[in-house]
Formats: C-alpha cells, structure tokens, sequence
C-alpha cells in the first residue's frame, strides 16, 4: 500500500461523503455556497491530517480500553486550534461557518479515520490517509456548494453565470441541501461505482 | 411563561433542530428504517440532551467562566457529555433495568451525536439562563423525536416501493427528508410574543 494509493482512495473510493456517508451535518449545514463548503472542508481536513498524525504517533502509548476518549481529547484540542485560529485570522468565514468549527469534534469521519486507520498505521501513510480523505470531503462540499450556489443564486464562487432572478432559491435554502445531496449520491453511484 | 411557551413551539416546529439547523444528521439517517428503533433512540437523545445541557451550562458558568477558561469550552464539553453517557448507562444498568434493555444499544451512539454538544454549545453562546436552557433543550429532542419518527414512519413505506437502483438507500432518503423539510418551512416566520 503506498502514499498515492492511500491519497486516491480517500478521494474516490472511500470518498467519506458519496461512498461512506460520514459527517453529514456539516455536509449539509455549510454548503449553502462554494466557499463555505470549501472552508468548512479545508478545516476539516487540517483537523484530520494533524488528529491522524498524533493518534499514530501516540498509538503505542494510549492504553486499549480508553482510546476513545483519548482519540476525542487529541482530536478536540486541534479543533480548538483550529477554531483560535480562524477566530483571529478569518473572522468572518468563522461567523459564517458558526457552530459547525466547534462541532467537527462529533464529525464521525476524524474518529472513524483514527479508529480504522491511524491506530493501526505509521505517521508517514496517516498523514497521506488524512489528506486524501481530507481532499475527498473538500472535494464533495465544495460540488455540493456549487451546485446548490448555481441553482439558487446562478454564481459559482460568487463569480455571476446567469441572473440571480432565475435562481431557485429553495436550494440555498435547508430543503435543497437534503435534494441536492442525495441527488450526487445517485448521480455518484451511477457513474463511478456503476450500481 | 409565553417566553417558554414560544421556545417550545419555535425549536420543535420553526427551528427544527433536523430540518433547519442540520444537527443530529447521522442518527436521523442511521436509525430511521424502524418504527421502534426510532422512538428508542429519541427518548434515549431526549434523556441525554436535558441532562448534558444542565451540567455543561453549570461548568460554562460556575467553572468556565470564573477561571476565565471558556475556550477549552468544545473540550471540556465533549468529555462531560461521554462521561455523562458511560454513567448513565451503568446507573440505569443497575436502577433501571427495563429503561436500559430499551434504551441501552443507542447510548453510546450518542456521544458522537452533533446535536447533543449542538444544543450545549448554542446554550453557551446565546447566554440563556438555566431553567430556560433545560426547556430549550427538552424541546429540541422533542423536535427531534418528531422529525426522526415521521422519518421512520416514511422510510417503512419507501422500503415497498421501486426506486431506480442507483437511487436506493440513502439517496432516495435525503430526497424525502429534504421534502419533509420543505414541508417543516411552513412554519418559518411564525412567532410567539
């Protein structure tokens, strides 16, 4: 198993939201955009390469029966990092973003990672694990952003491709991220995993 | 007493936690294909919510913020709330036989559950106070409980109708709930007081 294999699969073949349905929450609660889903990705997926490199670093040190709640401590510190940082840098991607930064700590795909993967491999391939998956589930809500962005507001990125008095606005709103992201999943399954 | 009535009524219907604030997610899809699998895991989200909200609202104000600690707050809360659901489970293990039997298999599926914190975290950040917490978050797993057993009682009938292949599960799932929250934006713009 090398580095690239490992990047690959957590892009497509165990892409965390088509193919495994993980961290649903954020999927559908930060994509009413683009850049949002983007951010919320990229956050994410610092979180996930930094918990994946401690948790396999840590992995021989941490007793059995609690590494859970070890894997919880590691991963809520970086969210909190995290969180600092964008507090300070990126204040309003942080407002806009709002209660689901601090909840990445419950996003089942970093604890699902530490359990399955970085508990039982070395730094070098967690770390590729924790970007591929990471690329994966930025990949996914940035689609998903843009899809509902151009259907709702007709802009990607904010960048205007039809006039806005065109859009439907009903997928900005709550009930077109449920539409939307069971819509790729099909269109997902039909293309790639050809079921 | 209108202010309770109204947090009531705006968290199980116009705010509801499901539909309008996307928490609670994986539950909703991952133990909605049974009718009696739903109504276990939403008293037992129900239980846990009122509970989890009461004692992290006491740390935020009696720990936390006195000790000028507030941002280790996502921390110390995701701690409590899995201590809080060990002990729960091992006292109602032992006080509460029948409850457990019920309730046991979905309670450690709740640590992970974003609603729990959810709710903790947006008791803190809007400074309610405690009883007003408490209804708070009784209403929200009400709301909860409504969203995740209509779901259910939705789900049990798609499971007897053709759906194309690539469409079945979870795709066709999402569909339907995102209709049902169509339907939840009905109440969007109601207020009470």
């Amino acid at each position: 198993m090398n580095a690239l294999k490992v990047i690959s699969d957590g892009l497509i073949k165990r892409n965390p939201t088509f193919v495994l349905i993980l961290g649903m929450c954020p999927t559908l609660g930060t994509t009413s955009s683009a850049m949002t889903g983007m951010s919320m990705g990229l956050a994410t997926m610092l979180v996930l390469i930094c918990s994946n490199a401690a948790i396999s670093l840590l992995k021989d040190f941490i007793p059995d029966k609690v590494r859970i709640p070890a894997f919880i401590v590691v991963i809520a510190s970086f969210v909190t990092i995290v969180q600092m940082v964008m507090q300070a840098w990126f204040p309003a991607l942080y407002a806009a973003l709002g209660i689901f930064i601090p909840l990445i700590v419950v996003n089942c795909i970093l604890l699902g990672r530490a359990e399955a993967f970085a508990s039982k491999n070395p730094v070098g391939l967690s770390i590729c694990d924790g970007i591929g998956i990471g690329l994966g589930f930025t990949l996914a809500l940035t689609v998903i952003g843009a899809v509902r962005e151009l259907l709702g507001t007709g802009a990607i990125f904010g960048l205007q491709i039809y006039s806005a008095d065109f859009g439907a606005l009903l997928f900005v709103l709550a009930p077109g991220a449920f539409i939307v992201l069971g819509l790729l999943i099909a269109l997902f399954n039909r293309l790639i995993i050809r079921k | 007493m209108l202010a309770y009535l109204a947090i009531i009524f705006s968290a199980i219907l116009v705010n509801n936690i499901v539909f309008a604030q996307f928490l609670g997610i994986c539950p909703f899809i991952g133990v909605s294909r049974k009718l009696d699998s739903a109504f276990g895991m939403s008293m037992a989200v129900a239980f846990v919510m009122a509970v989890a909200t009461a004692v992290t609202w006491l740390l935020q104000h009696y720990v936390l913020q006195p000790l000028g600690l507030v941002y280790i707050q996502t921390i110390v809360f995701i701690l409590v709330i899995a201590v809080l659901v060990q002990m729960l489970e091992i006292v109602m293990k032992k006080s509460a036989p029948g409850l457990y039997a019920a309730l046991g298999v979905f309670l450690p599926l709740i640590t992970t559950n974003c609603a729990v914190l959810g709710v903790a975290i947006i008791v803190a950040q809007k400074d309610f106070d405690f009883l007003y917490s408490v209804v708070y978050a009784i209403a929200t797993a009400l709301g909860f409980a409504l969203a995740l057993i209509l779901f259910a009682g939705i789900r049990s009938q798609l499971e007897l109708v053709e759906v194309p292949r690539s469409m079945r599960g979870v795709p066709i799932a999402l569909i339907v709930a995102g209709i049902l929250a169509m339907a939840f934006m009905g109440f969007s713009g109601i207020t009470i007081g």
